[in-house]
Parts: structure tokens; sequence; C-alpha cells
């Protein structure tokens, strides 16, 4: 047992905190730390590169498309490019971009010094980045996958699909799902330990909400992924026939898997975003948010009804009408808690004085994206207009309605909202508005008019198109679009550049948000919060301002400092109350080896060098010993 | 509130409820949800087969029996050895683990020895794929279960666990008893349900 006193922040306390939580500078620091700020910078960093990647690859697209029978190129060139652009936005950007966003802001919004497992924390960056560039090493021998970022079987199968291509695909993603799923644990875990005293779930932000969502779905449904991986690896590299419908296997187990995945994944990259959006409208219109439990109960329903619906991605594949019914009812009833979350946002929108400043420009962007992107999934959940429009550019349309608009637009407004906080300077106001306007309107320009030609009937994932269909304009339109959409991304880019060299200084909270992250300095010191705050109601920094609050008050400048170590507080799941005091890990270099040690392997499996899968294998079980091993724990329980 | 008065906290914790606990169970949950996709895919494929299912007929119980059995001995002495050290009994502690260890030893030698015997490979036919990569994944979770006992065993024989402190074993004798009832459901799945259905 020890004794927690409250204390009040001073400089030798500070002196002292810092000593115990700073990473030491060099080699060991870089690649050893566990602090989840650098952690989740890296995780936007290295996600927002492969965004640039993917959009350069969507780039080269548009002008192949950009006008009938362009020979810019290949069609094998060309279908390494649409699946790597979908692998790199699905897979590489949209979540990861997510997990850093949470990885940087959780503990700082519940008030806490770390997460859960800061190495895992670390363990899942290299992962993820390990993953990215196995993946992307397939461009080096020139066999990147081909056959789209869902891969229906029997295409993929060994006789259909020689070479590396899809090998890269099916490894790479297991590769991924180990970074995502030890990620989701750690942040279900920090939840449900690691708050502030006094944040009962009552009172937990809904982008926190969000990604708890989020992290249980992964837990469901990436496993699935996981199984899919494995059975195409094994029928392409061991002649097995779990898609080979000639030795008794189905290429529908395929898609039934995939999608199984697939769809509640599509709630994964969204329900933190529409957090982020569901935090940051309040801060901007100046009031709490409207209908907030029917928000976080939106956000958990959405997540439970995300396994429901996954076969109406599969409509067009001859599955019996009552199966296809009930999908094309469960797809319908996913629209109500996405409807319940739009109208809490226009509710605080309308009784709230809203400040238009950049971020705020781009929330209301995307409650207008959501909406456009929303009509279209309703209208592909009905089974007769689906069957009319599935794999035309009607679809392509509305996933990047959804994606851009539920992902792109929140992510960015995040970065205007978070980069002071994670910088300590403000992005220029005049920069940030053609930002918004830019990306608007070239997003709009561009993928509108793909409504169209999926409405003309033109296919998905065709290289070229012959002159006389009418398909030229509107192609031309979205090419164009798209390209200004680019410049937009690029005006982000130099405003960021701007407010790293030149921006103006941001203070603790430049907002005047209601939420702990703002109750520390920007950027934060290595150990978040000097005294531990303790939680009095939904809006610690607004308190005394609001009317119809509670009388519970949140203290922010006293409380325990647990300055004897690395040391945080760890509390009951459900209400919140101090239950142990936690000893939290120091940097290591292990989280770095273990995750080298499993690329050596995946490289092993997909060059059939079982040698070398085996040294890795070995290596892996080496490091995880060596990591779990216990140093000196104190032997007081 | 709460923490703005002084008192006294525990500095970790012992068993359930830590967090390293609950590490454990939600990798249980997300495993769990691994082997329940393998076995919808194998009674989907089997929903979808147009001749016999299996093809061969339903795997023999000889050896797949008895070796239930031992795996389910070996639990029971994984959990002997978990109470031990609950009450501090490093004695109880050693040799239940030892005693687990050997069982699941014994039930990965005679799975090879199933393995040798079958007429058909992983190659053959869907259903060799199926039975094969989902009693392969069953084993190499027993394989992972094992290292992870040994570990600990020799953390036992180093003392390193007591009444107060003894997370790791709480935490493996979790593991082995998940990877049992998974065991029990593939077991129920491809050699029990075919006699049924």
């Amino acid at each position: 047992m020890a004794t927690i006193a409250p204390a009040v922040p001073s400089p030798s306390l500070h002196e002292r905190l810092q000593r115990i939580w700073e990473t030491p500078p060099g080699l060991f620091g870089i690649l050893g730390t566990v602090d989840h700020k650098t952690i989740g910078k890296r995780y936007l960093v290295t996600a927002f590169t492969f965004m640039l990647a993917g959009g350069l690859e969507a780039a080269i697209m548009r002008a192949q498309l950009a006008g009938p029978n362009e020979r810019l190129l290949t069609p094998e060139a060309y279908n390494q490019l649409f699946s790597m652009h979908g692998i790199t936005m699905i897979f590489l950007y949209a979540s990861p971009i997510l997990s850093g966003f949470s990885n940087y802001i959780w503990p700082l919004m519940l008030g806490s010094r770390d997460m859960a497992f800061p190495r895992l924390n670390a363990l899942s960056y290299w992962l993820f980045l390990f993953s990215g560039l196995f993946i992307y090493s397939s461009f080096l021998v020139g066999q990147a996958p081909d056959r789209g970022w869902f891969a229906y079987a029997p295409l993929t199968e060994g006789p259909f699909s020689p070479g590396l291509h899809m090998d890269f695909y099916a490894l790479g993603l297991l590769f991924l799902t180990v970074s995502t799923t030890v990620g989701a644990i750690n942040f279900i875990v920090t939840l449900f330990k690691l708050r502030a005293p006094g944040m009962s779930i009552n009172r937990l932000p809904i982008f926190i909400w969000g990604t708890l969502t989020t992290s249980f779905a992964v837990l469901f449904a990436m496993p699935s992924l996981t199984a899919a991986c494995v059975m195409l690896y094994f029928d392409r590299r061991f002649g097995m026939h779990f898609f080979d419908a000639a030795a008794g296997g189905h290429p529908l187990l395929w898609q039934h898997l995939f999608w199984i995945f697939g769809h509640p994944w599509v709630y994964v990259v969204v329900l933190p975003a529409m957090g982020i959006m569901s935090d940051m409208i309040p801060t901007f219109c100046r009031r709490p948010l409207a209908g907030y439990t029917f928000v976080a109960l939106a956000t958990v329903s959405t997540g439970i009804l995300g396994f429901g619906v996954w076969v109406h991605h599969m409509f067009a594949t001859g599955l019996p009408d009552l199966s296809t019914d009930f999908f094309s009812a469960a797809s319908m009833v996913i629209t109500i808690p996405s409807a319940v979350a739009v109208f809490a946002w226009l509710a605080t929108i309308w009784h709230g004085r809203p400040v238009l400043r950049t971020p705020f420009l781009f929330a209301a962007g995307f409650i207008v994206l959501f909406v456009i992107g929303g009509v279209s999934g309703v209208a592909t959940a009905a089974v007769p207009f689906d069957r009319q429009l599935t794999d035309t550019y009607f679809v392509v349309a509305h996933l990047h309605y959804v994606l851009v608009g539920i992902n792109v637009f929140p992510v960015i407004a995040g970065f205007y909202y978070w980069l002071p906080k994670m910088t300590g300077r403000m992005l220029n106001e005049r920069l940030g508005r053609w930002n918004f306007w830019t990306m608007f309107l070239g997003f709009n320009l561009g993928f509108f008019p793909m409504h169209i030609a999926g409405l003309l009937g033109m296919p998905r994932r065709i290289y070229t198109y012959p002159a006389g269909l009418g398909w030229g304009t509107v192609n031309l339109v979205t090419t164009i679009g798209s390209y200004v959409f680019a410049v937009g991304v690029l005006l982000f880019l130099i405003n960021v550049l701007w407010s790293l060299l030149r921006g103006p200084a941001a203070g603790p909270n430049p907002w005047d948000a209601p939420t702990l992250e703002w109750a520390t300095s920007s950027p934060p010191p290595p150990y978040n919060f000097e005294v531990l705050p303790s939680v009095g109601s939904r809006h610690p920094l607004w308190e005394g301002r609001l009317p119809d609050e509670g009388t519970a008050r949140s203290v922010l400048d006293r409380g325990p400092e647990l300055g004897d170590g690395r040391e945080t507080l760890g509390v009951t799941p459900l209400d919140a109350e101090p239950s142990e005091i936690l000893t939290m890990p120091e940097d290591s270099l292990y989280p770095f080896l273990l995750a080298l040690s499993l690329l050596v392997t995946f490289y092993g499996l997909l060059t059939s060098i079982w040698a070398l899968a085996v040294a890795g294998a070995v290596l892996v079980i080496a490091m995880t010993i060596g990591w779990l091993w216990p140093g000196d724990v104190p032997e007081e329980a | 509130m709460a923490t703005a008065v002084a008192r006294r906290l525990p500095v970790g914790r012992a068993g359930k409820g830590a967090t390293g606990w609950w590490g454990m169970m939600l990798l249980i949950v997300t495993e769990a949800s691994l082997f329940a996709y393998l076995l919808f895919s194998y009674f989907y494929l089997g929903s979808m087969a147009r001749g016999a299912w299996p093809p061969s007929g339903p795997p023999e119980l000889r050896l797949a029996l008895p070796n239930t059995v031992i795996l389910l001995l070996s639990s029971a002495a994984m959990w002997w050895a978990e109470s031990g050290v609950r009450r501090g009994r490093q004695g109880r502690l050693r040799l239940g683990l030892l005693l687990t260890l050997v069982l699941g030893i014994v039930f990965l030698a005679i799975q090879v020895v199933e393995y040798s015997n079958k007429q058909f490979t992983p190659a053959t036919d869907a259903y060799g794929s199926l039975f094969f990569t989902i009693t392969g994944f069953h084993g190499a979770h027993v394989a992972v279960g094992l290292l992870m006992i040994a570990v600990v065993a020799v953390r036992a024989w180093l003392g390193h666990f007591s009444e107060r402190r003894h997370l790791a074993v709480t935490n493996v004798s979790w593991y082995w008893h998940f990877v049992d009832v998974v065991w029990l459901a593939v077991f129920t799945s491809l050699y029990l349900s075919p006699r049924f259905l």
C-alpha cells in the first residue's frame, strides 16, 4: 500500500517528473520510446504519408481516365494502381490516422499519464510501419497487389494470379491485423483502468466512445480477415482448396469472410472521426453537445449493427431472396443511429453561437458530405437498385463520399483543432479557409459526377473506355475536380509547414474547449499532468458557466503527484473510483526488435525461404520472453 | 473529489482486474472469434458440399477421444497449480505446472500420430484444407500455451511468485483453459457433428 496525498504543482515537482518520464535523446530514445504522444505523432505522420502515396496513385489513374482511349498506363499497371490505392487508403491511412489521434489524445483527454500498455503501444506502431513498408516493397519487385482491395476469389487463386502480387496482399494484411488488434486491446484496457477519478462512463467525450466502439469491433471483426488471408495464402502457396469450387471449396466463402470483417471496418474508420466531430462542434458552438446520451448510444449501436449488414456487399452474387431482404432491411435500420448523430450536430449548431474558424468549416463540410454519402448508401441498400449499380462508378462515388466525407474531413478538422496542442503553434486561419474551400469544392466537383458516370453504366476498375459512350465529359470533370482536391491537401501541408515555422503560440487552451487535454500546456510535458486531475462533469473546463449543471466540480490544480517513479492512477472500470497505483514501464527496445523479427518472418513466408521464417519466429519468441521477463519488480503488492 | 483528499491505495494488483489480466481477457475474446470464423468456414463449406461430408466419413474417435480427456486433465492440473499459488503453496504450483506441461506435450504427440494416420492431406480437397488448418491452428495455440507454461514454470522455480504476486500464472492459466475450451468446440464440430448432422 502507498498513501497518496494531494499535492499542488511546483518547480521541484516538475523537475522530478521530467527526470522520470523524459525519453533520453539518441538512437535508444528514438527506437525505444514508449511515450504515447511521440507514438501518436508517428502514427499521424506515417498514415498521412501513406495517404499522399495513395493520392498519387489516384492522381495517375485520373490522368489515364481523363479522356477516352488514353494510353498512359498499361492495364496491368492500372490494376496495381487501383488495388494499391484502395489498400493504402482503407488499411494504411483511414484507420491508422485515427489511431494516431487516439494515441495522442486519449491519455490527455482521460487525465492519465500514458496508455495502459505503453510498450504494446510502441509495438503496434512499429508493426503498422513495417507491414505498410512490407506491402509497398511489392513495387520494388514490380509485383504490387493487382486484384483489388477486396481481392475476390477465384481471381486471386494461384492459377489465375501468378507471381507474388496477392501474396504481398495476404501476408501484408495478416501482418497489419496484429498491429490493429494490439492497438484495440490497449485502447479498451486504457478506458477501463486509466481514467481520471470521477470520469464515469456518462462523462466520457464522444471521441472516446467512438474509439472504444471501434476497438471492440476490431476484436470481433479482424479475425475474419485473418482467417481469410491465411486461407488465401494456404490456397496459393500450398495448393489448398478453400476457395476452389472444383475441390469442394467455394469462392463465396472469401466474400463472406472478407465482408464480415469489411463492413464493421467501415465503422472502424468512421466512428472515431464522428466522435472527433461530436466533441469539436460543441467547442465552436459554445454549448454542450445536444443529446449526449443519444449520440453515445448511437455510436455503440452503429458499431453493433455494423456486424449485421455485410451481405449488402453481395447482393449481386445470387444469394436467396430471403437472405438479401434481411440484410437490406438491416442496412436501412443502421441509418437510424447515423441520423440521430446528424440531428444532434444540427441541434447543437442551431442552439449554439457558431464561431466560424477553420475546424468548424471542416465540421460543417463533413455534415454535408455525410448526408450525401448516407443517402447514396441507403439507395444501394435497396436490393434492386444495388443490382443495377453494383460494380459501377455509382458505388465508387458513394464510398468516396463516405470515406472522404466522414474520415478525411474530420481528420483535417482534427489537425486544425489539435495540432496547436501537439506543436504549441496555431495554423494560419486565412490559409485554412482557402484550404477548406479548395478541398470541399474540389471534392464535390470531382466525385459528384461519378454518380452520373455510374448511372450511365460506367463500370469501376476499367483502365480505359472507348469514345462515344458519353462518359468523356464526366470523367474529365472528375479528373479536374480531384486535382483541385489534391491542391487543397497541398495547401494543408503548406499550412502545417507555416505553423511549424512561424505559427503564433497557442497557449494551453486556444479554443476555450471543455475537455481535459486543454488543461495542460501545449505541447504537453512528457508526464502530461503534474498533478492528476479528478473530474466532476462532462465539461471540466467549462464548469461554472453552464446553465443546468450539477454541483459536482472537477479539481485540476490539486491531486496526486505520484512522483516516486513512473506511476499513474488505476480506477474501477464503470465509476472511475481510484483503485490502485499503476507502475508504468520504462522505454524499451523490445517492441521495435519484436516487430523487426516479425518482419523477417513475413519475408520468409513470402519467399518460401522457410529457414528465414523459422529464424524470425524464434527471434519473436526470444524477444517476447525478454520483454516479459520481470526487471526489478517491487515485491509489495 | 476522490483524489483531492489523501487516501491509501495498493501498488499494482495480483490477479483479476489488473491491467494485464484485462489484456489477456481481450486477447482471448479476439482469439475465440478467430476460431468461430474458422468453424463458420467449416460449416459453410459443409453445407455447400455436393457429395458426402466429410468426404471420407467422420474422423475416427479412437485417438481423439482419449486425447480430449488428456487435455481436460491438463486444465485440471493448471487449475490446481494456480489455486495453489493463490494460497502461497510453491510446491503445488511447480508440480501442477510440470504436470500441465507433460499432459500438453502428450496431447500434441498424439495429434502428430493422428495426422500421420490420415488418408488425406491439406491439398486433397477443401475438407482436408479445413481439417488440417483448424486442428493445426489449435495445435499452434497449444504449442504457444506450452511455451508460456514453460517460462512460467522456470519463473516458479526461481521463486518469482507469491500469494500476492502471480499475475503471470493467472494469465497463463486463463489462456490454457481457453485453449481447452476451443478444443471442445473443434472436437464437437469436426469429430462429433458429422455423426449427428
